[in-house]
């Protein structure tokens, strides 16, 4: 696809690109927290009146149309930011979890943001992809790259249990068998003593051909902290699970996604075979949740029950719901708010819950389409919606 | 097995059954006046446990001392602060609502129930951890071989089958009742005979909180403590009830609620070594019923319109 050329747009982009990068950088770096707390309210005035003169709307249309040069500018930012903090383990940790949690709510959005299958149990699924390379690393031999997607092939297998009576159900009975599936999930988890009980297990770090991925790196003198390893492997296996995410959008899989999403009568009568679509929208999108769980277990190395409670799992959907449903672009902001905010705001850290919940009643009252709201599908290259 | 034994477990599954049902009643009226499930039920029985205990202590606090002016303070403001809490909360969350997708109005519920819960663990002093609840009730008791038969079991069974009677009086004898009927079986009909939808939904949303902060009551009560956490489990089996029992139909609900009980029951019996997975028994369960009738065990009235 090539766009017209613009290159005033272009430097205005990167112009946007680089304010971001240091905004971030200020963000993540200072500790105190009136300092944060008026950097942040400071974000949302900035974001608040670039709205207001179209600036938000103009480079939302330019880069709509330039994927890779966004692309691009997001890898390059968390690299230039990774490599400014190389050295400060909370930040990166931040950082990683933040990446972890994106690829986990990729898969959410394949579920209810393109089919619409309801999924409430999302932390129960990231909680079998932790618990698989938990049990995994510490039994078996198997290479902990392929463990990372077992423990989403064991998400995606587990999941399958759930598909007959999902498929059976609609909307709020099929919400509440996945509700009550997040229950069982902790419930067992807490009552089998074989995977530890309530005070989980340990987990071992990622070991890639003896390049052990859970200690410090020293290149030329400077300590690199170890959660750049992780960071690094995130952005790939991320780089990889969103361009998927994307290509199934844009193909004719998305497509019949939609339709069953929007009106599953009318595309019944259209020839989609409904249970096809959804069953392959709740397996995607399991797979991407537990592959996400199964990396965040090695990078943390200690896991247990509570980590998964439905709190948890209304968190991932509150991500989604605050991204704007089935925009992936949204997603980013969204898991950047919700992960990192609570972390460094200490002062909100315990009411995070009550705030995100509150958050997303507001939203669903005044902005039901989400921060970031997914614009129209494009049909042919360069094709612009008025 | 032996029949004072069984009779004691009976005993114990008919005091769960009449929570449930108490909260699956809930669940069903709200679906049959507006087609939509109100998630945040369960803790809206949190919330009224609270302010039940919270009166308690407040009464005691003043020096009145006759546990039964207690509990017939607490009971009353529980009830009574839950109902306006229900109006409230159909007034600006629900009926805002009413066009929406139905992904909108079930996160909403949901929201405002973790709102709600979140809301009693930060802000009641030690709210996060399970507070006490005093034994108000005598509790005198008869013991027949392994049977024992306590005096307060008995008074809170009572009182349950009372409020039932209750209500099956008040949806099928009264104007309000008769309101509640024709709104839920054709909205628009209703509407053009006179009747005042909204006031009917908040009044719908009213008994049926009132109900939940009753079964809150009894749930304190019965198990003598109460925590902030309790109304997530207690509004799923609540709504499994209502499902099981179909979503709309108030006999079917409380029926739901004593057969989810006794499906508790008999996984304890049936599995003694396993006692600790009886959740994980009861919640497999709700997921296989409703993979095998999908609306429920007595239909509901219509099935999804094309």
């Amino acid at each position: 696809m090539t766009a017209p050329q613009d290159p005033r747009s272009l430097a205005w982009t990167i112009g946007a690109a680089v304010v971001v990068v240091l905004y971030v950088i200020l963000l993540l770096g200072v500790e105190s927290q009136l300092e944060i707390a008026g950097l942040l309210a400071a974000g949302i005035a900035a974001v608040a009146v670039a709205a207001r003169f179209g600036v938000v709307a103009r480079l939302g249309r330019f880069l709509g149309e330039r994927d890779a040069l966004l692309n691009t500018l997001v890898v390059a930012g968390t690299l230039v930011v990774t490599a400014f903090f190389h050295g400060d383990a909370f930040v990166l940790l931040l950082m990683a979890t933040v990446i972890i949690y994106f690829i986990a709510c990729l898969g959410l959005n394949l579920q209810f943001g393109y089919s619409g299958v309801l999924n409430f149990a999302g932390a129960a699924f990231f909680g079998i992809g932790c618990y698989t390379s938990a049990v995994m690393t510490a039994h078996t031999a198997v290479p902990h790259l392929l463990i990372l997607f077992a423990g989403g092939a064991m998400a995606a297998a587990i999941g399958s249990i759930l598909i007959l009576p999902v498929l059976r159900t609609y909307s709020h009975y099929s919400a509440v068998i996945t509700i009550a599936f997040g229950l069982l999930f902790k419930i067992f988890l807490e009552v089998n003593d074989a995977l530890g009980g309530p005070q989980g297990l340990r987990v071992k770090g990622m070991n890639v051909l003896g390049w052990k991925f859970n200690s410090n790196i020293d290149i030329g003198g400077i300590e690199v902290s170890f959660y750049v390893n992780y960071i690094v492997l995130g952005l790939v296996l991320l780089a990889l699970a969103f361009t998927f995410v994307r290509r199934v959008e844009r193909s004719w899989i998305g497509l019949n996604l939609d339709a069953v999403r929007l009106d599953e009568t009318a595309a019944a009568c259209f020839g989609l075979n409904i249970t096809r679509w959804k069953i392959t929208a709740f397996t995607l999108g399991n797979f991407l949740i537990g592959l996400a769980g199964a990396l965040f277990a090695m990078m943390l190395g200690f896991i247990a029950p509570t980590n998964f409670t439905f709190g948890d799992s209304l968190i991932l959907v509150s991500i989604v719901l605050l991204g704007g449903i089935g925009n992936p672009w949204g997603l980013v902001v969204a898991t950047a708010i919700l992960i990192v905010v609570p972390e460094k705001l200490q002062a909100i850290q315990e009411y995070r819950f009550l705030l995100f919940a509150a958050m997303v009643i507001l939203i669903l009252l005044f902005r039901p389409e989400g921060l970031l709201p997914r614009s129209l599908r494009a049909y042919f290259p360069g094709w612009r919606t008025k | 097995m032996d029949v004072g034994l069984l009779g004691q477990y009976i005993m114990n599954g008919l005091m769960l059954g009449m929570m449930y049902a108490l909260v699956a009643v809930g669940f069903t009226l709200f679906f049959g006046v507006m087609d939509i499930i109100n998630f945040a039920h369960g803790d809206v029985l949190t919330v009224g446990a609270f302010a039940a205990l919270a009166t308690i202590l407040g009464l005691a606090g003043i020096g009145v001392d006759s546990p039964w002016i207690q509990l017939a303070g607490a009971t009353l403001v529980a009830v009574t602060t839950m109902a306006a809490l229900g109006a409230v909360i159909a007034r600006t969350l629900v009926l805002p609502l009413k066009g929406a997708p139905p992904l909108n109005t079930l996160l909403i519920t949901l929201m405002l129930g973790t709102a709600l819960h979140e809301g009693v663990r930060l802000f009641y002093p030690q709210g996060a951890n399970p507070q006490r609840f005093p034994s108000l009730l005598p509790t005198d008791a008869y013991s027949f071989g392994h049977f024992t038969l306590r005096i307060d079991s008995l008074l809170v069974l009572t009182t349950g089958l009372l409020l039932i009677v209750g209500i099956h009086l008040l949806i099928n004898r009264t104007k309000l009742g008769l309101a509640i009927r024709a709104v839920a079986q054709d909205e628009d009909t209703a509407k053009t005979m006179g009747i005042n939808y909204t006031l009917i939904v908040l009044a719908t949303f009213a008994i049926g909180s009132g109900l939940a902060a009753f079964a809150g009551v009894l749930h304190g009560l019965y198990y003598s403590e109460v925590n902030f956490a309790m109304g997530l489990l207690l509004g799923v089996i609540g709504f499994s009830a209502a499902i099981v029992g179909g979503l709309g139909n108030i006999y079917g609900a409380i029926l739901g609620g004593f057969l989810f009980s006794a499906l508790q029951t008999i996984g304890v019996l049936a599995m003694p070594f396993a006692s600790a997975y009886k959740d994980v028994f009861a919640f497999a369960v709700v997921i296989l019923i409703m993979a095998w009738r999908p609306t429920g065990l007595i239909s509901e009235k219509i099935s999804q319109r094309v």
